[in-house]
């Protein structure tokens, strides 16, 4: 279930820990120095080079300036499968149609840039019964209960 | 063929349910039209000049008869009464109410169909060989893999936004019908020291900026098929261009990368993703490869035809195949009668080519890319019944991969992308050679016309090709000669100046009488032209 922060912003999280209380900053800020432990990776950064730090970051937000630029789709996982287990935000033009795949990729939470309705957002959520290929989260392909 | 388990059907009718729910949300103006639009896409429902576009899945272009019925009910029900066939191997429906496309789609689901990812930038309808299970040539049948990849590549969550739609076609044999290298993958099933592997082939097209796909993996094992094209698709949706729609394909990435820094970083993501476990089990291909499986072929079947029928006999000779077991062939339905549309069929069409499909080829069909229909396992003895069936509903043209066998796309009349008007040039240039008589001199000539330079009708690939383009307000066409989308696969070049619509006419006959004047024993068009090169061409078109 959803943890809706507030009424007034439009994050949600899928997260038992606290949010972190301070912005997130740029790729580049982030490789220069050492205190920040939230950044935000924009859709032509290379989320492989935060790979050797991951251990001090506990917020990864990932950017869509534009729903139809996917490449936040392929940093989201390519960090999970290094091994990040962070928050990772899904910012800017997140519409309820993509957040399915988005959890599917590693997202954990979503800051749109406009609020989401609560019970479209269940719905998609709730849509798939099953998934037809391994991804960042836990669910099991068709192919493996066939072959359980 | 491959059948549904449970597990496809709950996705497939998933996917109704979600898009019944936003179909809902954009009539009650939840959803801009903005945010409907690649959900839309995503579900082969465009918006085209006059209406709804529907385009609906056939997977590698196989059906049964139980499909094609049901899609000429559709045509019937909710269409005009007849359906188009494409260049994809699919059906479109031209005249669709969007207020309709989902119980459209819930009727496409009780037979195991759909439109998913028939449009928008994701991986596409995944085409195969036509003759696939039935060629004498081929080292396997292609569509168990197709079928993996099919399912993979369904609601995938990394790439249903990449930067531009992804086709992938896989064949399995030397001669290629599929185009296979004029797709974003080409995948071609070979074997080496006996063991089975896929050649990938990366970053072909057509469109505005035509390339053909260089070969950047010659044997991928079959138990990492999927991984490897996961690793292509990755690489490919983090640096494909995104500033500009023309240069957002695969082949543009390609190019300006180089064939070696792609493929090396492909190697390099495939290495990461051998490690994530993204691999069915080989017992899944060997599942899937169970539903392709050889029908029950009859032994000691007469080998000879009884050719007494001098139009039956013709039809013979132009439009069957020879098939891997004796006493069958593959024979095509041409949906390209002189003066039609080609590629259209009416639902008394559809309803008739699927009895004939139960009672005379195993209850299955295929779609060509050349937009017709394939009947792939015919006895001989079968084929005069088949023929006369077919010639008294109009199906019985005797020109497979003749000057009248055109592909074109649906053009100006239907397309809002289109320049011009595809149909009627390619009506007036079959109606031309079948008056003039040369259709047969000429023997196999591929002509194919495009309304404009996206290239749906394939013009770079046709031995000549027409491009319809805007010349201030007045349609006008390029001749191009030279293309192949075959084995042999080349990219057409443009003659010169353009023509008008009767001009464009008389021009394919002009390029069509220097072949005849020029050619040397069992020369085709393409060769002729490969030999004598583009000058006499242009001297009798332009001298």
């Amino acid at each position: 279930m959803a943890d809706f922060v507030s009424d007034t912003d439009t994050l949600i999280r899928y997260r038992e820990d606290e949010p972190v209380d301070h912005a997130a900053v740029t790729v580049d800020s982030f490789l220069d120095q050492s205190n920040a432990s939230a950044v935000r990776v924009e859709p032509g950064d290379d989320a492989r080079e935060l790979i050797p730090h991951l251990d001090r970051l506990a917020l990864v937000e990932v950017n869509f300036p534009a729903f139809g630029d996917g490449r936040g789709y392929s940093s989201a996982r390519l960090l999970r499968e290094a091994g990040y287990k962070g928050e990772l935000r899904a910012v800017g033009d997140v519409l309820v149609d993509q957040v399915a795949y988005m959890r599917r990729c590693g997202f954990d939470a979503f800051e749109p840039d406009a609020a989401l309705n609560e019970e479209d957002l269940e719905t998609a959520l709730s849509r798939w019964p099953e998934v037809y290929q391994p991804a960042a989260d836990s669910r099991t392909p068709i192919w493996a209960k066939r072959h359980a | 063929m491959y059948k549904y388990d449970s597990y496809d059907q709950q996705m497939v009718d998933a996917r109704v349910e979600e898009f019944r729910d936003q179909a809902r949300r954009r009539l009650e103006g939840k959803l801009t039209e903005d945010q409907f639009k690649p959900l839309r896409l995503m579900n082969g429902l465009y918006l085209q000049l006059h209406a709804y576009m529907l385009r609906v899945a056939i997977p590698y272009g196989t059906l049964d008869s139980r499909q094609m019925h049901a899609l000429a009910d559709i045509a019937d029900k909710y269409d005009r009464g007849y359906g188009h066939f494409t260049t994809r191997q699919n059906i479109q429906y031209n005249w669709i109410k969007l207020e309709d496309a989902p119980d459209i789609l819930a009727d496409l689901a009780k037979v195991e169909m759909h439109a998913i990812q028939t449009s928008g930038n994701c991986i596409r309808n995944i085409s195969s060989d036509h003759f696939a299970g039935a060629a004498a040539d081929e080292v396997v049948d292609p569509r168990p893999y197709a079928e993996l990849l099919r399912q993979w590549s369904s609601f995938h969550p990394e790439f249903s936004y990449l930067p531009r739609k992804f086709k992938i076609a896989v064949i399995a044999s030397d001669t290629d019908r599929a185009a296979m290298r004029l797709h974003d993958i080409g995948i071609q099933i070979v074997e080496q020291d006996g063991e089975l592997g896929a050649a990938f082939y990366v970053g072909g097209g057509m469109g505005r900026t035509p390339m053909i796909a260089p070969c950047i993996n010659p044997f991928v094992p079959l138990d990492q098929l999927v991984t490897y094209a996961e690793a292509c698709l990755r690489v490919y949706n983090r640096h494909g261009r995104r500033d500009n729609k023309y240069k957002a394909r695969i082949k543009i990435l390609v190019h300006e990368m180089g064939a070696e820094e792609y493929t090396r970083q492909v190697e390099a993501e495939f290495a990461h993703l051998l490690e994530q476990g993204v691999e069915p089990p080989f017992a899944e291909l060997e599942r899937i490869r169970t539903f392709f499986e050889d029908p029950l072929f009859e032994a000691d079947l007469p080998a000879e035809i009884d050719r007494s029928d001098p139009d039956f006999a013709l039809w013979v000779d132009r439009n069957t195949v020879a098939h891997k077991a004796e006493g069958y062939v593959s024979a095509v339905i041409s949906l390209k009668p002189v003066g039609g549309i080609p590629g259209d069929a009416t639902a008394e069409q559809m309803h008739l080519m699927a009895d004939l499909a139960r009672d005379y080829s195993f209850d299955e069909l295929r779609v060509m890319h050349t937009q017709n229909i394939v009947l792939p396992h015919v006895r001989k003895a079968d084929l005069h019944a088949l023929w006369t069936a077919l010639d008294q509903a109009g199906l019985g043209s005797p020109n497979l991969d003749t000057v009248e066998d055109i592909i074109a796309c649906p053009g100006l009349d239907y397309c809002s992308l289109a320049n011009a008007r595809s149909i009627p040039v390619a009506q007036q240039i079959s109606e031309r050679f079948a008056a003039n008589g040369k259709t047969e001199a000429l023997g196999q000539l591929k002509l194919k016309i495009s309304g404009c330079i996206n290239a749906c009708g394939h013009h770079h690939a046709g031995h000549i090709g027409i491009l319809g383009v805007d010349k201030k307000g007045v349609e006008n066409y390029q001749l191009l000669l030279g293309g192949s989308e075959a084995e042999d696969v080349s990219l057409a070049k443009i003659t010169g100046p353009g023509f008008d619509e009767a001009g464009i006419v008389d021009a394919v006959e002009t390029a069509a009488d220097v072949y005849l004047r020029e050619r040397q024993d069992g020369e085709r068009f393409l060769d002729t032209y490969r030999r004598i090169g583009m000058t006499p061409f242009k001297e009798a078109l332009y001298g």
